[in-house]
């Protein structure tokens, strides 16, 4: 009963719940995000993929410490030709469900961002998330996208071109940045529908015995409950800044992490490394939070509490 | 399940098993259970997933198939490898309906393991606990010639019976692991059929255990990254090899009416 006042409507399409499979967790096969849909998702993302297949980095690759995990798998995919597919058979088993299918890209190049773009809109998903903000390809790729104004609006630009009004078109952001609200500023300004925010946070661990870092690539993305404050706080700064619907990501455990994000701004939230605890079945666990939370604060339904902590 | 970073580990002693294979013992111990494995790395060279063979002291019997094995057969007695774990689901043994087994008896019940190349390991693992429990061991081991059978006395050491199925025939029965498995089911009652070795084969082990009316119970591997369930890496249609499994419960199917 309490689970159905819980509907959002991000860029327009409904999500059953505002909870977000994030991309990158559980998104590499179309079973396997049917499973986390029907553990209680509103929506999932699958892992981004690119132009042409890639291995990715060696291992170590994702490692949990204390408070959270860090991970460089360095953006491993088998392609957008092999995604396409997938997501296909994606979308087929998450229809009945009702829940949404999000796609996510990355390129090299502006080019690349819009090439991958037109043919992984070809399998249909609700939404594309537009991955500026991977801190694990550095060596490879430069800077991201998503460290720089004139950068991210072009690469939005160029994807809103390609997506020619078939998908709403989702900018994922960095927070290894001085300031998110400009990037998001900028990436609005270029069309964007939405904002993913936020990507991990740049990061190391050493083991002391090696002598060396664990990740394979040296430094890798922390995410887990280590980052949720500093997610929080630019969910917060980029709702201040735009009108764009935001997809609040980042260490969101709880019912409460999750209200927490949408009383920044969020109108639905990015659930990832909280599975790694609990499994699939976290989805299910946040959500009767949400709605017991809810009964308690007093409110029916989610729009009602987005953004109530600006004043 | 809360996993954790890679546990610094010095390798105490060494034993080849074959000219491919040998079994690494640690100065380390985990509380792990029989199927459960960790990940070895090796640093500037790869992590990898490796069922125990044993957990006290941490053992791993390790074949020599790729640059990170082969970098791990380089290691010497006193060099580290690096560890954590133990991860995944084990194999479980079936609860004892008569009472307490009599010590170093059995409680009347058998059990069939079936390994095909490294998958002796975990088994062995297995085959120590259930001996403990007092459970009778049948043990298929199957390899394609006789060089590459391991552990075979490990196994009889520990009172259970071993049959040795090979590809070529050089030693024991001709033919396949499945083969030798398919005859024991034929003329021994068993309780649970336990697998791991190549996915053929798991497969087959999977419909003789159907046949047989068994549960079965199967060891799976594949290409890891996290190891717990959170990069998709390993997913077998939506079955994570590293966090549901590695080892997979199979119920005996009803019958159709």
């Amino acid at each position: 009963m309490t689970l159905a006042d819980l509907g959002v409507s991000l860029c327009g399409i409904h999500l059953p719940n505002p909870l977000i499979l994030a991309s990158g967790i559980l998104g590499t096969e179309a079973k396997l995000m049917a499973r986390v849909a029907r553990a209680g998702a509103g929506a999932v993302t699958a892992k981004s993929c690119s132009l042409l297949p890639r291995r990715g980095h060696p291992n170590p690759t994702v490692l949990a410490w204390e408070h959270g995990l860090i991970n460089a798998v360095g953006l491993a995919n088998p392609g957008v030709e092999a995604e396409v597919k997938e997501l296909r058979q994606a979308r087929a088993l998450l229809q009945p469900l009702g829940t949404a299918l999000i796609a996510s890209i990355f390129a090299d190049t502006v080019e690349h961002f819009a090439q991958v773009a037109a043919l992984v809109i070809e399998a249909g998903p609700d939404l594309l998330e537009v991955n500026i903000s991977c801190p694990n390809v550095h060596d490879e790729f430069g800077t991201p996208f998503a460290a720089d104004r004139g950068a991210a609006a072009e690469v939005t630009a160029a994807v809103k071109e390609a997506a020619a009004g078939r998908v709403p078109v989702l900018i994922k952001l960095s927070p290894n940045v001085s300031d998110i609200a400009a990037i998001a500023r900028a990436v609005e300004a270029a069309e964007a529908d939405g904002i993913s925010a936020i990507n991990t946070v740049t990061g190391m661990v050493i083991d002391l015995h090696a002598r060396r870092p664990i990740l394979a690539n040296r430094s890798g993305g922390l995410s887990g409950p280590a980052i949720h404050p500093l997610a929080v706080r630019c969910v917060y700064d980029i709702y201040e800044a735009v009108r764009l619907p935001i997809v609040g990501i980042g260490g969101v455990s709880s019912g409460r992490d999750a209200i927490e994000m949408i009383m920044a701004g969020a109108t639905a939230v990015g659930i990832g490394s909280a599975v790694y605890e609990e499994g699939p079945e976290v989805f299910g666990r946040i959500l009767r939070e949400m709605a017991d939370l809810m009964a308690e604060l007093g409110y029916e339904r989610v729009e009602q509490m987005r953004g109530v902590a600006h004043w | 399940m809360k996993p954790s970073l890679p546990q610094v580990a010095r390798i105490v002693q060494i034993v080849d098993e074959s000219p491919r294979v040998r079994t690494l013992v640690f100065d380390l111990s985990m509380a792990a259970d029989p199927g459960q494995f960790v990940m070895a790395w090796l640093p500037g060279v790869d992590e990898k997933p490796f069922s125990l063979m044993r957990a006290q002291p941490v053992t791993l019997t390790i074949a020599r198939v790729g640059p990170f094995s082969s970098a791990v057969h380089r290691l010497g007695v006193g060099d580290r490898l690096w560890l954590r774990g133990p991860l995944g689901q084990p194999f479980i043994l079936p609860p004892i309906e008569a009472g307490q087994p009599p010590a170093g008896g059995t409680n009347g019940e058998a059990l069939l393991l079936v390994a095909g190349g490294c998958g002796v390991a975990p088994l062995h693992f297995l085959a120590e606990r259930a001996r403990a429990q007092g459970w009778e061991v049948w043990v298929v081991i199957g390899a394609q010639t006789a060089a590459d059978v391991i552990l075979a006395n490990r196994f009889a050491a520990l009172g259970a019976q071993v049959r040795i199925a090979t590809e070529d025939g050089s030693r024991g029965e001709q033919g396949l692991a499945t083969d030798a498995a398919e005859r024991l089911l034929h003329s021994t009652r068993f309780r649970m059929v336990y697998a791991c070795g190549p996915e053929p084969m798991l497969e087959a082990v999977e419909g003789l255990a159907q046949r047989y009316r068994l549960p079965a119970q199967l060891s799976y591997e594949r290409y890891m990254r996290c190891g717990f369930g959170v990069c998709g890496s390993c997913s077998r249609d939506g079955w994570l090899v590293c966090r549901d499994g590695p080892v997979r419960q199979v119920e005996i199917q009803r019958e159709e009416r």
